[in-house]
């Protein structure tokens, strides 16, 4: 059937700069650059460009350049050229559209309406570059009262196992064989370093990554892929996966195609099958049932670790956040609209969830209600850009984030969402072992720790001028943050005063 | 603290009366005892306790009497448990090495997820029983049912062995579960009784046993009889069909790219 699809992106060669030196045509795993022998000319297949600017960035001479296609069709505000566009690859294909990385549509980002405050005159700002600033967080059930034995600093309480991060900062679950054993390796690297946790996501953990276990959260998750007590010893947290911000209420099939023989060792499956992770988890239909595989879990662990769940922020959130605390989970795990994904269907992941803000205000205040909000550290996830959204996240209640794009960017990737396809340019979401090699873990955990570096100093930059010396004291601390251009309803979930009052 | 009811007879065998036992309190004697090199336990008076097995990664042989609660063996790595009574929902779920033989019948979600080890059920089991069965190398889960289950048997399986005898059907009844092997995408179920097309799911073949078929299911069957002294022979005339995944991508088909 001939496509009636345009080409998204227009290719532009300079040929004064270009060398033929095919560099392009080596990068591109799209098959976009072409070496013409006879002419001493490359060509290029713009139907095939996806836009991840590999190319535009390897070019030596700085000769290629990637725009996108105007598609300048009648303007119409309902029918956009990406509605167009999805229309066309149905009508040819007859199938469920696929998509990688989170949900990109125009929907409010609330980071973005919140602002924080500074010290001016009444209390003095502190200066952090003299005095220290504390971003260590402890991750785990707290207890409801604290009893001190007389005189000494010691603890007659005894405490739940409590996990600690030098910064509120972690990488989100991405599993081996959605991302490639050398991305894993260069989260896990950097998060040691950085002295916070990475997460394994689902798909097992590879025997290369197991040193690394005291920096580890691994998840158990529908599929149960790679779950055994090793898996769940060398982990400094135990996670549940119930959902996902990109997808909630939905499975994943990680195609066979991608099911290589390390991927299948690892999530122990035969290779080339799709590893299927069923929708729910089927000893999982119910609150009571949850809480039977927290205990479960807590028990072959030995009660040494805490046992997180994470879930898609939907839109009883609140009430369901409630339900886990109560279920026994020591961590409870908001991933918001924004949320990305290897592979999701498109129609759910623009779709379904509600933002992340929203969804962490309310469960937040939930918990406070109920006076069970000290049972569970709440982490987020899910459209974390910057430090800046880091803080607003920690007044508005979260005890840490998750980062996964932020950190797939530090690692090369544009968000070209064609995770999916495992054909990623950049080496990052593939398991062909040619485009893996393109991520050097030696470099990739460098870029990754400076990340964590450099939102650290910021974090404290923003602490300081607050006043405050700990991230303790912005925790929950909402009368840090003001609205901008938000109704009173969204001011009221958010529990945040208009900038200005 | 005070050890309730504990009888050491020896080092290697120890007896615990279960009763008026909580959970953790249970799984943490039954882990002190595996540690110090116990190498069988008999537990009276066990009502509904759970996760029983769950952390002992040593080749311990555990006998209960009463009703283990739910979660018996979950997680399991090595050893031996043998239930004289009934087990309740999630026995064997994602057990990676040991024996479940249940002198009963089990609730729903038996075996799910199981990884390795062999399950023995005398009589029925619940809904979703075997649900996302899986194998790698060496590692293949077995589940053999004595009498029948409810639906979605074997769904989502991805590898091992179930065995469901229907034992306790009457000539020419037939099987209750639906949706068997649903989403099925490795493994294989042994079937004896009658079926009808409606009851399996979309994603099975049905086909007679092999030679290869034969053997397995032999064995299997012939440890099912030792278990809970049937006659292996006698269960072994009737006949079995076999159902296997078609296609190792069930759901392959559903997306444009």
């Amino acid at each position: 059937m001939k496509t009636y699809l345009p080409p998204k992106f227009i290719v532009e060669r300079d040929p004064e700069r270009c060398i033929q030196c095919q560099v392009c045509v080596n990068q591109c795993s799209f098959d976009v650059h072409h070496y013409d022998v006879q002419d001493d000319e490359i060509r290029s297949s713009e139907e095939d460009c996806i836009g991840c600017h590999r190319c535009v960035v390897f070019c030596p001479t700085n000769a290629v350049s990637i725009r996108k296609n105007p598609l300048d069709y009648r303007e119409n505000y309902n029918w956009r050229p990406d509605v167009i566009e999805d229309i066309i690859k149905q009508a040819e294909t007859g199938g469920m559209l696929l998509t990688g990385m989170g949900n990109d549509k125009s929907y409010r980002i609330y980071w973005d309406h919140l602002v924080l405050n500074a010290s001016q005159v009444t209390n003095p700002s502190i200066d952090p570059l003299r005095e220290p600033m504390e971003l260590t967080t402890y991750l785990g059930r707290k207890p409801d009262k604290v009893e001190v034995r007389g005189g000494a600093l010691s603890l007659n309480t005894k405490l739940s196992p409590q996990v600690k991060i030098d910064v509120p900062v972690m990488f989100s679950a991405m599993s081996y064989g959605a991302v490639s054993i050398n991305v894993q390796e260069s989260l896990a690297r950097a998060a040691t370093e950085a002295g916070t946790l990475w997460n394994t996501g689902e798909g097992g953990l590879h025997p290369k990554l197991y040193k690394y276990g005291k920096n580890t959260i691994v998840q158990v998750a529908s599929g149960r892929f790679g779950v055994h007590n090793e898996y769940l010893d060398a982990a400094a947290v135990v996670e549940i996966k119930i959902g996902q911000g990109a997808k909630p209420g939905i499975g994943g099939h990680l195609p066979g195609e991608k099911v290589s023989a390390e991927v299948a060792m690892t999530r122990m499956i035969p290779k080339g099958t799709d590893a299927l992770s069923p929708a729910p988890q089927h000893d999982i239909y119910s609150i009571e049932d949850l809480a039977q595989l927290v205990y479960a879990l807590k028990e072959a662990t030995d009660y040494t670790k805490p046992v997180s769940v994470k879930i898609a922020a939907v839109h009883n959130s609140a009430a369901i956040a409630s339900g886990m605390v109560r279920a026994g989970a020591d961590i409870v795990v908001l991933d918001g609209l924004r949320g990305s994904t290897g592979a999701a269907p498109k129609i759910i992941r623009d779709n379904v969830g509600i933002p992340i803000e929203m969804a962490l205000a309310s469960v937040d205040t939930r918990l406070r209600q109920e006076g069970i909000r000290n049972q569970a550290s709440v982490v987020i996830a899910g459209g974390i850009r910057s430090s800046g959204d880091v803080a607003k996240a920690i007044a508005l209640g979260a005890d840490a984030v998750y980062i996964g794009t932020a950190a797939l960017m530090a690692l090369g990737c544009t968000c070209c969402q064609q995770c999916h396809t495992g054909k990623c340019a950049w080496g990052i979401c593939t398991s062909d072992l040619a485009l893996t090699k393109r991520v050097n873990p030696d470099i990739g955990a460098r870029r990754l720790a400076n990340l964590l570096r450099g939102w650290s100093i910021e974090l404290k930059d923003i602490l300081g001028g607050m006043g405050i010396n700990a991230l303790e004291s912005l925790r929950g601390n909402r009368l840090h943050l003001r609205g901008i251009g938000l109704t009173d309803t969204e001011l009221e979930i958010l529990g945040v005063r208009m900038a200005g009052g | 603290m005070a050890r309730r009811g504990a009888k050491k007879k020896a080092d290697s065998f120890v007896e615990i009366d279960a009763v008026e036992i909580l959970t953790r309190e249970l799984n943490a004697r039954l882990r002190e005892a595996v540690t110090n090199g116990t190498k069988k336990i008999e537990l009276r008076n066990v009502y509904g306790q759970r996760y029983i097995g769950t952390d002992l990664c040593k080749p311990v042989e555990i006998e209960i009497f009463g009703t283990p609660g739910n979660d018996l063996g979950s997680f399991m790595d090595g050893p031996r448990i043998i239930v004289r009574g009934n087990a309740q929902d999630g026995c064997g779920n994602t057990m990676n090495d040991g024996e479940i033989i249940v002198h009963g019948h089990a609730g729903d979600i038996t075996g799910l997820s199981a990884r390795g080890g062999k399950i023995f059920i005398r009589d029925g089991v619940g809904y979703r029983a075997g649900i996302h069965m899986k194998e790698y190398g060496d590692k293949k889960p077995v589940l053999v049912i004595g009498g029948t289950a409810q639906d979605f048997l074997g769904e989502y399986m991805a590898g091992g062995i179930l065995v469901i005898l229907g034992l306790n059907l009457k000539e020419g009844e037939m099987h209750r579960a639906s949706y068997i092997g649903t989403g099925m995408h490795g493994g294989v179920i042994y079937l004896r009784g009658n079926v009808a097309d409606f009851q399996l799911g979309k994603e099975v073949g049905v086909a007679e046993l092999d030679e290869k078929d034969r053997l397995d299911l032999e064995k299997y069957v012939c440890e099912f009889a030792t278990h809970f002294d049937y006659d292996a022979k006698e269960i072994l005339k009737q006949k079995f069909i076999k159902l296997f995944p078609l296609y190792l991508r069930p759901y392959g088909r559903l997306y444009a790219y």
